[in-house]
């Protein structure tokens, strides 16, 4: 594999041909053009959908632009999260300092839009010249009342998984401080969906047919005082683990509150879900409603899905996604369509994700953590892929090449969870297969 | 149902940016370099600084835009970045092979204090006896000076610093031409072409920011200016840059030094002395004519009668549209030197631009659109260093009857129920943002038109009868 990286070849694996084990979590490696994004990244997607709260990035202008309103997370109320705030840092702050910009900053944007609390990322920048952000969010939060959360997101500090982290530190500051709040019998707190296209409306409707209250999520149409509440749930289910696995732990440690990492695309881990949830709780009545609930469900969908099959039998899929136990679900989703993963890759996966990919794809898949635009373009023309699933950055390499592209992103507008989303996604990925237009590309 | 995006309804200045109505400097940088036949970009700093600005240009150009990262990590914040830019340009190398290495430093790099241009030394040093070593350009493009637009600029700078040498006169033209679509560009080079121009274009990225539809996957997409060609810049017997704003935003809020660096086409005049022509960018019949007649002048040549024919027949369109802009209010934002471009045509179409305004910061945006506005240019409302919010409360202030700039503007329009004409950069809520045309006549066509058919939408929309012909 001399075209591609040599750092890079331990996390570039085919199944049946190689026999080193995966290498991943990885810090990237310098001039490899890495899908990836940064810490800071990290942190700002997970509590971005927060709507409530007003988001401020500390630092010069990039970082706040390119994260305004750049994700699909939609609120039902407020819509602070969607303004882009930031100390837009000059010269002059960078070599004077920048603490009083931001004090000054936030102290006006309290008083104006009033938020439930606010979120400041640290930008590299900030790590650099040394503000102490700390120390003006608590001056802040004691002058205001407003809580002000730093959120330590500083580019250089790791990967985005790191961010995450950040982020889990964040709202771990906020988790238990309402200690008022009664829970419902049956209640649990989603963590790590974020209610992109309305997905966590989908989830809800579910659980509540069962007869399970959802307390918090954890971002997805996300507010603050159901964030201080959540530890009294009496069980956290964790979608997007790379992401919020470190809140799940923690609630674990100091609450004592149990979780479980589910997955809500595709039909087996939609109801397997559900299953667990009810499964849980001990109650006969929450089992016999989930069953009842996935067979009304599987009843309309399974025919609604079989024209979208007939056209996509035996056609190939090529993945990259942020997370890898997304991956998964994907690669069982597809194989309901009758498709076969060909490529799966992930940006910040772990061991024993890349372990289950690799024992549930074929022989001849690629796997590969933390892949680059030169490596994924060939290894969708090697494996003669049909389809692409992954973000904006991987869209232009399968339309450039002739492949049809599902968006599976944090811009998406289609919700693809739950059972509707396993059609929505059957749709999305047969109009992108079946376009006429790939017959004017040579491949 | 859910609430609106909130609006403050006291009017006040904040020290915060909200919602920036700029991008940072690298961005442009990239951009830039994308022009040069056979570059990598690389920028200086974290990882996602690439990423974000690849991502934010893949939303615009849908296109791949691979842009290399010396990916910095805390040992490198610590003690400087070289080891990791070294690695970056090994590995761009390996996967790229290519002709020319761009790097763009970020604010981290810069605030370290990282030397790119020994660094770059070292580098050829240590691998003198590598003939597969590219050529080198490097540009100081700190996110806490100025915007995307001092970035672009200030790597168009470099580019032809680095490459220009003395060399023997030559029959070349050197065109300038700012950040334009990728239309506008292939257009602006149809145009030279037909006056027989023999021009260098700095930077060309109309074709590795559009390409066709490929059969493999080209590492480097194919086109932009050749480190052949940038080398005869220095012999060319004119220069033409369109845009009096260029990088004079980079000063605002320097400590450090406070000297403006030439632009390329000063740069050339003062070193080696090619004949400077500074023009807007040609919007509209007014400035498209200005460029129409420097080139005949270069050239010697008659304007072509295909482009006098285009001027006839957007002539005859302005008369048969004129009723329907007359007297309209418009908010112009974006690039400073778009809008004063944009401003201008607007001016000589009949609109009224109430309000100017732009994230960029160079101190003479008001002075220029009076020179090009002549109608309303006294009157309007001009503003730098502006953001979208502020710009949405004047827009709910003044009324305007549309909205005219990047997609970022849509939420704006959106509120107050009136058109947004898109134009510039981005557009990330349609398709063909890199096919847009902005220049010369029929870029002064098109826009034209699009306004004039939403004047014409909006009444037909609000009206009670729906009209057949309006």
């Amino acid at each position: 594999m001399s075209k591609y990286i040599k750092d890079r070849t331990p996390q570039i694996v085919t199944i049946g041909e190689d026999q080193h084990d995966l290498a991943c979590e990885k810090k990237s490696v310098a001039g490899s053009v890495s899908q990836r994004a940064c810490v800071f990244c990290g942190s700002r997607v997970v509590l971005y959908p927060i709507a409530d709260a007003l988001h401020i990035v500390h630092g010069p202008i990039g970082c706040a632009a390119y994260t305004w309103d750049i994700r699909g997370a939609m609120s039902s109320g407020p819509q602070l999260h969607r303004l882009s705030f930031s100390t837009d840092l000059r010269e002059k702050d960078v070599v004077f300092g920048g603490e009083k910009k931001l004090y000054s900053a936030l102290t006006e944007l309290i008083e104006a839009y009033k938020p439930k609390a606010v979120f400041v990322y640290s930008t590299c920048i900030v790590g650099v010249i040394g503000d102490d952000v700390e120390a003006v969010a608590r001056q802040l939060t004691k002058e205001t009342g407003v809580e002000v959360i730093p959120v330590m997101s500083e580019g250089f500090k790791g990967t985005k998984k790191d961010g995450y982290k950040a982020a889990c530190d964040a709202l771990m500051t906020l988790v238990g401080t309402d200690d008022d709040y009664v829970a419902p019998k049956y209640s649990i707190n989603i963590l790590g969906d974020f209610n992109l296209a309305g997905e966590l409306w989908i989830l809800s409707e579910y659980y509540k047919k069962i007869g399970v209250e959802i307390i918090a999520c954890l971002t997805g149409d996300g507010r603050i005082e159901q964030v201080r509440r959540c530890h009294k749930a009496s069980l956290n289910v964790v979608q997007c683990s790379g992401s919020m696995m470190h809140v799940a732990k923690e609630m674990k440690d100091k609450y004592d509150i149990p979780f479980k990492k589910v997955s809500y695309f595709g039909i087996e881990d939609m109801s397997d879900a559900l299953y667990e949830v009810a499964q849980h709780f001990n109650d006969p009545e929450l089992m016999a409603n989930a069953r009842a609930l996935v067979s009304e469900e599987l009843a309309k969908l399974i025919p609604a899905l079989q024209p979208y099959r007939q056209k996509l039998e035996g056609k190939k899929a090529a993945i990259y996604v942020g997370g890898a136990f997304k991956a998964i679900s994907l690669v069982k989703a597809l194989r309901l369509l009758g498709m076969q993963t060909v490529v799966v890759g992930s940006q910040t996966g772990n061991k024993d994700d890349y372990n289950l990919l690799s024992k549930i794809c074929d022989k001849g898949t690629v796997i590969v953590d933390d892949s680059n635009p030169n490596e994924l373009s060939d290894f969708v023309k090697q494996t003669g892929a049909d389809l692409f699933i992954g973000g904006v950055k991987e869209r232009p390499i399968a339309y450039k090449l002739g492949l049809g592209f599902c968006d599976h992103n944090h811009e998406r507008k289609e919700a693809l969870a739950g059972y509707v989303g396993m059609l929505n996604f059957a749709k999305e990925v047969y109009a992108s297969c079946m376009s006429p237009v790939w017959k004017f590309i040579e491949k | 149902m859910a609430d609106k995006i909130p609006v403050l309804k006291e009017r006040k200045n904040f020290v915060a940016t909200r919602n920036a109505c700029k991008v940072c400097s690298p961005l442009g940088g990239s951009i830039a370099y994308k022009g040069i036949k056979g570059c990598v970009p690389v920028i200086h700093g974290g990882q996602g600084c690439a990423t974000y600005i690849r991502r934010y240009l893949i939303s615009h150009y849908k296109e791949p835009v691979d842009i290399a990262s010396s990916n910095f990590s805390e040992e490198s914040t610590i003690f400087g970045g070289e080891a990791n830019l070294s690695a970056a340009i090994q590995n761009v190398i390996t996967q790229y092979k290519p002709e020319v290495v761009g790097v763009c430093t970020t604010c981290l790099a810069e605030t370290i204090g990282d030397d790119i241009g020994q660094a770059l030394r070292n580098y050829k040093a240590a691998n003198a006896d590598d003939k597969s070593i590219p050529e080198f350009v490097y540009s100081s493009t700190p996110s806490y000076q100025g915007s995307h637009m001092d970035g672009f600029h200030e790597t168009v700078a470099a580019i032809t610093k680095t490459f220009a040498t003395k060399v023997e006169l030559n029959e070349k033209v050197n065109i300038f031409p700012g950040f334009l679509s990728t239309e506008d560009l292939r257009m602006l080079k149809d145009i030279l072409e037909d006056f027989e121009i023999d021009y260098i274009m700095i930077p060309d990225y109309s074709e590795t920011l559009d390409n066709p539809v490929w059969d493999t996957y080209h590492r480097i997409p194919d086109g932009g200016t050749s480190v052949e060609d940038l080398k005869m810049m220095g012999g060319a017997k004119a220069s033409i840059e369109f845009g009096p704003v260029l990088n004079r935003g980079n000063l605002a809020g320097r400590v450090k030094n406070k000297d403006l660096a030439l632009t390329g086409a000063e740069y050339l005049e003062k070193e080696f002395g090619v004949k400077k022509f500074g023009i807007n960018i040609p919007v509209g019949i007014t400035q498209s004519d200005e460029l129409f007649e420097i080139l005949s002048d270069i050239s010697g040549k008659d304007i072509p009668k295909k482009y006098t024919m285009e001027r006839g027949r957007l002539i005859d369109a302005y008369a048969d549209g004129h009723k329907y802009v007359f007297g309209k209010k418009a908010v112009v934002y974006g690039e400073e030197d778009l809008v004063i471009a944009m401003t201008s045509f607007l001016d000589e179409i009949g609109v009224e631009v109430i309000l100017a305004a732009s994230g960029g910061n160079s101190g003479i945006l008001k002075n220029e659109i009076e020179k090009c506005a002549p109608v309303h240019g006294k009157t309007t409302e001009v503003l730098g260093d502006l953001d979208f919010e502020k710009i949405n409360e004047l827009c709910i202030d003044m009324k305007p009857d549309f909205i005219i700039g990047n997609s970022k503007g849509y939420y704006i329009a959106r509120e107050l129920n009136i058109p947004i004409i898109r134009v510039g950069f981005p557009i990330h809520d349609r398709i063909g943002g890199s096919r847009l045309k902005h220049i010369a006549y029929k870029g002064a066509q098109e826009n034209f038109d699009k306004i004039c058919n939403a004047m014409m939408e909006y009444k037909q929309e609000n009206s009670e009868v729906g009209y057949k012909y309006i």
